[in-house]
């Protein structure tokens, strides 16, 4: 009877190996299929990234779609098609490295297109410098991602060290305005622990150093954030001038409510996340009236292309294409981008050669509906600033930098409570 | 560190602020290590779903206020439809583990409270849900403190008064009793024990759905917040000392007072660390005088 159980074993393992073997042998030229170009993706479809992996999702496919529409991607003459190959990665890095391997090593894969986080672009980048793909990727933001010196990784968006940089900026600038020096300004800052969040503190804190403003609160929120009553108790205690918060939706959503009802008073209070956590519909325009919230990119931006139109016409072409959004997030929007790039670099390469491509990335100089895309030698875009809107009687008006705002900035904050 | 601790003293008001949200939020914590140290003392299971068993309750509640029924409404409804699941997951794994060795129930609970968090991250999204009651705030001179909280303690109050007088007067308590004394005499006495541990377990799920509720309204939930629930149960129940119902009392407000003050003092990615730390001194403490006690029985 053991005999016959370990024969079955060795029976199963040998016909797992040859199932493997015959799968690696099989696909190895996938780039280009007659006259479709192959991008790949591992995308978070499920776990708790899936909200904004499928957001980036739907950008990606409304990209490939348009730029199918009118007339592909053109190299050597030839009109070709794009298409899209996606594995869910199931929001954990681990997963994503190993997809990241398959599409390039089982699929050949050559040109990929970003996951959703930056932690999950951390552990797949490794794996295209491996093997010289170049990843042109729209979600991961952290400032980290572009200090490790990889050669094959393009970032269409901002990083995040300037999230909520220009509130400090725009809190200098009003300090200016009361007669006040920059350096009295006193801050207040609450970010989560985590690598995302840090890197926003970063910014804020080297922006604060600048102008030489006094941090007297810097508290670490914890990860299953649900309570910063002793945080908002010690805001209540200092009276900073301004108040910086960064934690994902759930500190956004944590700290707008608590925010209302512990009644604080800090006329300046700036959050990542804003959009994301819906804080204007949850908690009303009057409890969040005031608050700065920085985004990549906002629909009433004049930024336009060939492609898309402007930034609104974008906007509404995304509403009409996929069901159940009533905003765009920029997560969508910088993901069509991300594909955008890809196309730009094909045309002026001229190539499938991923060497000539990576180049021709490097090089990208372009206007978008998103924004400029120029990439830094660390491979992030230097071309388009973040934004800074600001709740006013519940829609969000751009505030800052002032080349594109559409409303003055409202100080002090006058909430109701 | 020495700054926030001045403030303490310079503003006292503060203090009193940290000390009164404490209180308020400590309530919770009584529920669900109430629960827990029930089935710990009648069935000795170690219910590593505790946390998760509290969200799933929030969820419920969450739910509710989708089809537009006020979340305090939905304190019964989770009452009700987390005892049926609990007996529905007593019959279908715990009755299995029961018997069997503390790591056995320690992995039976772990698989349930995955299961759990996946599935209410598959139904509801990651996202932090709220169920707002719309309670606003109260202002008591300078303390502005959210008139949930206080709703919440109340609704825990009641609860607890509840359960206890449940377990002192009716038969089924006294046979829960009986059975946490000693299964084998109350088996000898006719009591159904495989009937009272269902009912320990489904009760315990219904004290914990309850107490998601009010997790729910006051602050917010999210598929995978369990864990710091399940954490703050075992201290309080560790700490207190099974059957100890007083001492869970004691143990649940002075946890929540402890974390606000300590996330005060410490900064906010203390706040648990301290909690850890304070249970680490308890069980020394404890340590201590048992060491004494048996040298005195010597």
């Amino acid at each position: 009877m053991r005999f016959l159980k370990m024969d079955l074993r060795a029976a199963t393992v040998a016909a797992a190996l040859t199932a493997s073997l015959g799968l690696a042998a099989a696909p190895a030229e996938a780039k280009v299929e007659g006259d479709t170009i192959i991008l790949g993706s591992a995308i978070s479809l499920t776990g708790k990234y899936s909200t904004n992996g499928i957001h980036a999702q739907n950008g990606y496919e409304l990209g490939v779609k348009v730029i199918n529409d009118n007339g592909g991607v053109v190299v050597g003459g030839k009109s070709y098609k794009l298409k899209i190959v996606y594995y869910d990665d199931e929001s954990t890095p681990a997963r994503g490295a190993q997809l990241a391997e398959r599409l390039i090593s089982q699929d050949g894969v050559k040109y990929m297109l970003g996951p959703y986080s930056s932690g999950l672009t951390k552990a797949i980048a490794p794996v295209t410098e491996k093997y010289k793909i170049p990843m042109v990727e729209a979600e991961g933001a952290s400032r980290s991602l572009f200090t490790q010196g990889y050669r094959y990784l393009f970032a269409v968006l901002s990083t995040s060290e300037q999230y909520l940089a220009s509130s400090i900026e725009l809190a200098a600038e009003i300090a200016k305005k009361n007669g006040k020096k920059p350096s009295d300004v006193k801050v207040a800052m609450a970010f989560e622990n985590d690598p995302f969040s840090l890197d926003v503190r970063a910014g804020v804190v080297d922006d604060a150093k600048r102008f030489g403003m006094k941090i007297v609160i810097d508290d670490k929120l914890p990860r299953d954030l649900s309570d910063m009553t002793s945080t908002l108790t010690k805001v209540k205690a200092l009276k900073p001038d301004l108040l910086v918060i960064s934690g994902h939706s759930k500190g956004a959503a944590t700290a707008a409510r608590q925010i209302a009802e512990l009644k604080i008073s800090t006329p300046m209070i700036a959050m990542t996340h804003c959009e994301a956590a819906k804080i204007i519909s949850k908690f009303g325009a009057g409890a969040t009236e005031g608050i700065l919230c920085p985004t990549q990119w906002a629909e009433t931006l004049s930024y336009k292309d060939d492609l898309f139109g402007t930034a609104a016409e974008y906007d509404s072409l995304f509403k009409k294409s996929f069901e159940g959004y009533k905003n765009v997030p920029y997560q969508a929007a910088q993901a069509t981008a991300a594909v955008m790039v890809w196309k730009d670099a094909f045309e002026r390469a001229n190539s499938f050669d991923s060497e000539a491509l990576r180049d021709a990335i490097a090089d990208t100089d372009m206007n978008t509906f998103y924004g400029g895309i120029k990439f830094s030698p660390a491979g992030n875009n230097i071309a388009k600033p973040m934004v800074l809107r600001q709740i006013q009687d519940g829609n969000l008006n751009v505030v800052a930098p002032l080349k594109w705002a559409s409303s003055e900035a409202r100080h002090p904050r006058q909430p109701k409570y | 560190m020495l700054d926030n601790i001045s403030i303490l003293f310079q503003a006292p008001i503060f203090a009193v602020d940290l000390l009164v949200q404490g209180l308020l939020i400590g309530g919770i914590f009584v529920l669900a290590a109430y629960g827990l140290a029930l089935v710990w003392g009648v069935m000795n299971v170690k219910n590593l779903a505790q946390g998760d068993m509290v969200i799933l309750g929030g969820y419920v509640a969450y739910q509710c206020t989708l089809w537009g029924i006020h979340p305090i409404l939905a304190l019964p409804i989770a009452f009700v439809v987390l005892f049926v699941l609990g007996w529905g997951v007593y019959a279908a794994i715990i009755r299995r583990v029961v018997d069997r060795d503390m790591f056995t129930s320690l992995l039976a609970t772990f698989g349930l409270s995955l299961l759990i968090q996946q599935a209410l991250n598959l139904r509801f999204g990651p996202e932090v849900k709220i169920a707002e009651a719309g309670f606003g705030t109260f202002d008591i001179g300078e303390l502005s403190i959210p008139a949930i909280r206080f709703v919440g303690l109340g609704l825990a109050a009641i609860l607890a008064i509840c359960i206890v007088l449940f377990m002192r007067n009716s038969r089924m308590g006294q046979a829960i009793r009986a059975t946490s004394q000693d299964p084998r005499a109350a088996r000898v006495l006719g009591i159904n024990t495989d009937q009272v541990y269902a009912f320990t377990y489904a009760l315990n799920a219904a004290i914990c759905g309850a107490a998601g509720v009010l997790v729910a309204m006051i602050w917010n939930i999210q598929p995978f917040y369990g864990l710091v629930h399940s954490i703050r149960a075992f201290i309080i129940v560790t700490a207190a000392g099974l059957g100890n119902l007083p001492g869970v009392i004691v143990a649940g407000f002075g946890l929540g007072v402890w974390e606000n003050y300590s996330g005060f003092i410490f900064g906010a990615e203390f706040a648990v660390a301290a909690v850890v730390g304070l249970l680490v001194v308890v069980l020394m403490v404890r340590l201590f005088q048992m060491y004494r006690l048996r040298q005195v029985v010597r």
